[in-house]
């Protein structure tokens, strides 16, 4: 991750309901720290009027009914906190690691796969072999492996209720990038582990997407029911911030843990971890070597 | 006193004006798409304008009414019949144990709202009675209605007789002109792909539902760049990141879809401006084939707009 300075945010409505602030074009974690840092400030003031702070990768979003607040004092307000927050500011966070066991090029997902391929760049290739080309890698295997390893921040909630972008924690030659879809599908599996530019996901859902896919886990992420122990006190797993480690699993061990979560009895493995952005920077590997050495010891 | 739905039309649900402070993790507001038809229907049989309403789609649904109630129907214009007895719409009903609330094809417009005095007491969900699909939470059981429901009611004697005054029901038309404010990322438009966004006419797709509005006609122009690290490759990609309500994407520069009160909260598609907050229920009366121009305002004409929209919605919460 190169340090070099932030472009200068751009502030745009979004009509009469919403401000919009993109502080940076392209993707960083640091870019990507501001956004929560900022998101966290305005939620902490507590304004009325103002009804949906939204960090965003490299932007934030603010809700507001202007019936209650006058849009230029929402304006006001942000620029004062992105003035508070701006680039350095941001040193690190408490948060957590948590494994995500995934199964990589599963029927599921290639069957989808293979109906949308009108709507695909690549119609003569899955997404996995797509992705493995963009990618100058020599095989679908080297890519699941490049997938797995390093780990990954949550970088972004939304597009469905609780569906994770990750965004992978290595230095930014080593990111993986392939385009989303030419045009998007009508249908993904729910659980489905997708990419689009430099970015995972796991659909939390079924439905509508535009990121290729490349597997599928047995363990939800959203759960309104609540029916198992990690989400006694949310509907949605993943929190901004979050690190994830993909695990690539078999078939057995996929129907195993579907198995757990039928039965109520799985349970994430994680760990707490405070992440400090320059010591990350410093030695990217190593930290990660650190982090996931975390993880193992839970 | 439950309403059984007997047939539930194409696609029929529970809506109050929706819920707030979820958007973050891709809840969206939800509520009524057509927030003034929902209001009148309320306010036309004794409720206040936030209670839960039925929203039925291109089609309504058959209802029976186990209890004696009261009943509005608003939005778009459909012939309204009880026992098969054509009934006035914009008007709350006096209905019998037994009723059967029916409706013919629609003549304009793409959804109505059904009130019934008491509102549909189906729980609370994070804030709200509206059901969110894509969620799978809210409404009744998390999902859209089905025949062989039956949906509790709220204790209100209710207000028979009452209408809507004609010259504050909508017309549904064909052809409208929406507003919006260009923005956002409206800069990645050439000067040709501006003027196809906004001086050519666009037609609503079949695609067209509580999440978004698809449009087609023409195909947007796009300045060519190198993407930023991190968008994706085509010229319509950005870096994900959270969309406003009401704003429009362009996916591959072919097809603009505004999305709706159940909005995919974010993503990686440009999007080139947003419809402002007082034209959302005009383009949520849009059925299939409706030509549509978008017309660009200032944020603050914006304002003056919403201004005017909710003094008509006060309006019609004092008639009575």
């Amino acid at each position: 991750m190169s340090a070099t300075s932030m472009e200068t945010s751009r502030y745009t409505w979004g009509a009469d309901e919403h401000l919009v602030v993109q502080l940076s074009e392209s993707m960083s974690l640091r870019a990507n720290f501001q956004a929560m840092a900022i998101g966290s400030d305005l939620k902490a003031q507590n304004i009325a009027g103002i009804t949906d702070i939204y960090p965003g990768n490299a932007s934030f979003l603010v809700r507001f009914n202007p019936d209650e607040i006058d849009p230029y004092e929402v304006e006001k307000i942000v620029r004062a906190a992105e003035m508070r927050l701006a680039d350095g500011a941001v040193r690190g966070i408490e948060t957590r690691i948590c494994e995500v066991p995934v199964w990589y090029n599963d029927p599921y997902t290639n069957e989808t796969g293979s109906r949308f391929r009108d709507r695909h760049q690549a119609p003569d290739m899955t997404d996995l072999e797509f992705a493995a080309a963009q990618n100058n890698l020599p095989s679908v295997e080297a890519f699941i492996e490049a997938h797995a390893g390093a780990p990954w921040i949550t970088s972004m909630l939304g597009f469905v209720a609780g569906l994770p972008w990750f965004f992978q924690m290595v230095p930014q030659e080593r990111q993986l990038q392939v385009p989303k879809y030419v045009r998007p599908r009508t249908d993904t599996p729910k659980q489905t582990i997708g990419h689009g530019g430099c970015f995972s996901a796991i659909y939390s859902v079924r439905g509508a997407g535009g990121y290729q896919m490349f597997g599928i886990t047995p363990v939800p992420i959203y759960d309104p029911e609540n029916k198992l122990p990690d989400f006694a006190e949310t509907m949605i797993f993943f929190r901004p911030g979050d690190i994830v480690k993909f695990r690539a699993i078999d078939e057995p061990e996929y129907r195993a843990i579907e198995a757990a979560v039928e039965a109520r009895t799985y349970r994430y493995k994680q760990a707490p971890v405070s992440f400090v952005l320059e010591e990350y920077e410093a030695s990217p590997d190593l930290y990660n070597e650190k982090l996931i050495g975390a993880l193992n010891a839970s | 006193m439950p309403v059984e739905i007997i047939e539930p039309g194409l696609a029929t649900s529970i809506q109050d004006l929706g819920r707030q402070g979820f958007y973050n993790v891709g809840i969206p507001p939800s509520g009524a798409v057509d927030r003034y038809a929902a209001i009148a229907a309320n306010i036309l049989v004794g409720n206040g304008p936030g209670e839960a309403v039925f929203e039925s789609t291109y089609m309504g649904p058959k209802l029976c009414f186990t209890e004696p109630g009261v009943v509005a129907v608003t939005g778009a214009q459909a012939p309204v019949f009880i026992n098969g007895t054509a009934a006035p719409s914009w008007e709350s009903l006096q209905v019998a144990a037994g009723d059967v609330l029916s409706f013919g094809i629609f003549t304009a417009g793409a959804r109505v709202y059904i009130a019934v005095a008491g509102g549909l007491n189906v729980p609370i969900v994070l804030g709200s009675r509206s059901h969110y699909a894509l969620g799978a939470i809210g409404g009744f059981e998390g999902r859209n209605l089905l025949a062989g429901d039956s949906i509790p009611i709220g204790q209100l004697a209710g207000t028979p007789g009452r209408a809507v005054p004609e010259d504050m029901r909508p017309v549904h038309s064909r052809e409208v002109d929406v507003r919006i404010v260009l923005g956002l990322y409206d800069f990645r438009l050439s000067e040709n792909g501006l003027s196809a966004l906004i001086d050519k006419p666009w037609q609503l797709t079949t695609v067209a539902d509580r999440i978004g509005f698809r449009y087609a006609g023409n195909t947007l122009e796009w300045v060519p760049r190198e993407q930023p690290f991190g968008a994706g490759s085509d010229p319509s990609n950005i870096t994900d990141a959270p969309y406003p309500v009401g704003s429009i994407q362009v996916p591959a520069g072919t097809e603009p879809i505004i999305l709706h009160r159940d909005a995919v909260s974010g993503g990686g598609y440009a999007q080139v401006g947003t419809v402002i907050s007082a034209d959302m229920d005009l383009v949520g009366q849009s059925s299939p084939g409706t030509k549509t121009k978008f017309r660009p305002v200032s944020i603050d004409e914006a304002l003056d707009a919403r201004r005017k929209y909710m003094d008509r919605q006060r309006k019609l919460i004092q008639l009575w």
